[in-house]
């Protein structure tokens, strides 16, 4: 359509022009800025970006957390984006132009692929002609029809596409190369892929990136190991450290914990590793040897590094006290290299060593208001209570929401025959009908 | 640190095992004799060789009574250890239930504590290792149902290696593995809640604890009645009982040659 003719038929419109150089380049600089999501990006012009995940996700708080946050980030710098995770590129590519988006489960490749238009499969419009011709719109009916005759009619693209797509054909993509960032890297006169030689020259990358973290005063934040392999099918381990550190040894044992993820296929012929994340490091990294006679502070960042790695990083924390009278909220999570905060829980209260995250109801009896219950039932088992204190009563924190004002509960200490210690409470006078809970197992 | 007098083979290998031993445990021997730490209670402190709880080394603890699930007391009881050594601490957690604050009144500071959510006893078993190569910890805990031999042995070693004391706190439900599994730990603790204090009053006194100790590689097993840990983690033995030890519930068992 002429402009001319478009701005006869809308009013106001208003005209660009189009300047392809430079949507390239915007595209190379976004095709940078993904890197910060993972090592092996890809880009997909005129207006798209692949980005490998795999192996880097639990960064970014896993495959959800990844798409949200880059969502998110598209839409303020004010960019529309659809977004699509799944199996391989192709399918991604479909889902996010053709489809709902989002995140397609493991293995659900094909199903999610069945009832999307031939097109999203990238065939050229000829192609997806022609298959109309012969009744076949959709991704569905293509994989139901015989192999051969297709072949034969229409060439070898519309199969291979299909096969990209669904997994059964891998498909290579051209790597975007970071852009300036400490980097070492070894390529192999024979193809390599035995896990005992890629962990010895793991170390050797990392030996040899140190120095020049070490001239340049960084330390690394995160390491990108990308593995070239020699069908182009690249791979990649993402790792990030709790605090910046350029200790061979370290960065070391995080990458080689990553690498039963790679699959060498026939053989790797390069190994590069980037720290594509650093920050200033100043002093040297000490070992853990005992300097004179002063006790040192013992280094946690290695052990910490290695299980929030092993385990994702918000399973690993310390916890600090909250001025709160309510057993459930007198607790909070810091990071586990969070400086000490020297605070403690107020010291003359004796509380549970177990506390339940639900209180469970029990049935009990008390004598007279606000006197400690003489027996209480506990998941059918009946305890008679031989010692108590109490009540230590605390009252809705009301500032907080609404509701809150009327919230109360009367805590005993209990102890019973046995010598058991329990922590009850009644969530209410005993005039109003107040319920009696279990909350806590032990004492200290 | 010679194995128990029953097991001592006959007298010509004996010189062989002796020269192996000499061979091979030099290093840990040294440790055992010089880093233990101890109870601050005579009678316990006197069952335990080198005269208290041995660091850098496996010691596993149960909780006696029907709460084993919660194992409410031995969580108190590794608390007070840890307490009285200087250091950070990793704790492997089973489940959400543990309440810092109480941690914190045995005199284990939240400062000190790095807390690893370990829901399976296969990441429980790594990560502790993991923590026990790490020298200058206190200690390592881990929350496990149970633990097979060869985890044990593993563990073990890993402590040696470092000097880094490991407690394993076993989380069983009731009925479960009445026989204690073999485990290459130095000791097995019981740790079952006792009532308080005899005076006649209702009001809550210091808790008390039955401490069994169950196995001690190179000591013998003894049952105590004690004070529970104060505010520094230290138990005491109450006073009317000072000089007694509690009932064996029953005999120990000692099978020849078993450690």
């Amino acid at each position: 359509m002429a402009a001319a003719q478009a701005m006869a038929m809308v009013p106001g419109l208003r005209l660009v022009p189009a300047e392809p150089e430079a949507d390239a380049a915007g595209l190379v600089r976004l095709g940078i800025w993904c890197l910060r999501y993972a090592p092996l990006v890809a880009l997909d012009p005129p207006d798209g970006i692949l980005i490998d995940v795999a192996g880097a996700a639990h960064l970014q708080g896993g495959e959800a957390n990844l798409l949200a946050d880059l969502a998110a980030r598209l839409e303020r710098t004010g960019m529309s984006a659809c977004l699509a995770l799944a199996d391989t590129p192709g399918a991604a590519w479909a889902v996010a132009r053709f489809g709902p988006g989002g995140i397609v489960p493991p293995g659900g490749t094909s199903v999610a692929l069945l009832d999307l238009p031939v097109a999203a499969l990238r065939l050229p419009p000829e192609i997806v002609a022609a298959l109309a011709e012969v009744g076949i719109l959709r991704i569905g009916g293509l994989m139901a029809a015989p192999r051969a005759p297709l072949r034969r009619r229409f060439g070898p693209e519309p199969l291979l596409r299909l096969d990209r797509a669904t997994g059964a054909e891998p498909e290579p993509l051209a790597i975007l190369a970071a852009p300036e960032a400490p980097r070492a890297a070894l390529r192999f006169p024979d193809p390599v892929g035995s896990p005992e030689v890629l962990g010895r020259v793991v170390g050797d990358l990392c030996t040899r990136i140190v120095p020049d973290l070490e001239r340049m005063g960084l330390g690394a934040r995160r390491l990108d190991l990308v593995f070239r392999r020699i069908d182009r099918l690249d791979q990649a381990i993402r790792i990030g450290t709790a605090r910046p550190s350029r200790d061979a040894a370290h960065l070391a044992r995080l990458l080689t914990e990553r690498l039963p993820q790679i699959d060498p296929g026939f053989g790797i012929e390069e190994m590069t590793l980037t720290a594509s994340r650093v920050e200033a490091l100043a002093e040297r990294q000490l070992s853990g040897a005992v300097l004179g006679g002063e006790p040192e502070a013992v280094d946690l960042a290695a052990l910490v590094d290695t299980l929030r790695l092993r385990l994702g990083a918000e399973r690993i924390y310390r916890l600090a006290p909250v001025e709160s009278d309510w057993p459930e909220r007198a607790v909070r999570r810091v990071p586990a290299l969070a400086a000490p905060l020297g605070a403690l829980w107020p010291a003359d209260l004796p509380r549970p060593a177990r506390l339940l995250a639900a209180p469970e109801p029990v049935a009990a009896m008390a004598e007279i208001p606000d006197a400690p219950p003489l027996f209480f039932v506990w998941r059918g088992a009946r305890h008679k209570i031989t010692r108590a204190d109490g009540p230590e009563r605390i009252l809705g924190e009301w500032w907080i929401a609404d509701g809150e004002a009327e919230r109360m509960r009367d805590y005993y200490r209990v102890e019973t025959e046995a010598g058991e210690r329990f922590w009850l409470f009644r969530d209410g006078p005993m005039e109003a009908n107040g319920r009696w809970w279990l909350h806590g197992l032990g004492e200290a | 640190m010679p194995p128990p007098r029953s097991s001592d083979p006959p007298a010509p290998a004996k010189n062989v095992l002796a020269e192996l031993r000499r061979l091979t445990e030099p290093a840990l021997e040294a440790r055992t004799t010089d880093s233990v730490l101890p109870f601050g209670a005579g009678t316990l402190d006197r069952a335990l060789p080198g005269g208290g709880l041995a660091l850098g080394a496996l010691h596993q603890i149960h909780e006696g009574g029907p709460r084993g699930r919660y194992a409410a007391s031995a969580v108190l009881f590794a608390g007070g250890i840890l307490a009285r050594l200087d250091g950070p601490v990793l704790w492997c957690l089973h489940s959400r239930d543990l309440f810092a604050p109480a941690l914190a009144r045995v005199g284990l500071h939240p400062d000190r504590v790095v807390y690893c959510e370990t829901w399976r006893d296969t990441e429980v078993l790594p990560a502790m290792e993991e923590g026990l190569r790490h020298r200058g910890l206190a200690g390592v805990v881990g929350e496990l149902t149970r633990m097979a031999l060869t985890p044990s042995r593993r563990l073990q070693l890993a402590a040696e290696g470092s000097g880094v004391t490991a407690l394993v706190l076993h989380r069983v439900c009731a009925g479960e593995s009445a026989e204690p599994e073999p485990s290459a730990a130095r000791t097995r603790w019981r740790v079952s809640p006792a009532p308080s204090g005899s005076g006649g009053d209702r009001h809550m006194g210091r808790p008390r604890w039955r401490l069994d100790l169950q196995r001690c590689r190179g000591g013998a097993p003894g049952s105590w009645i004690v004070e529970a840990c104060d505010a520094q983690g230290r138990l005491a033995v109450p006073t009317v009982l000072a000089d007694r030890q509690a009932a064996p519930e029953r005999p120990a068992l000692r099978r020849a040659g078993g450690r």
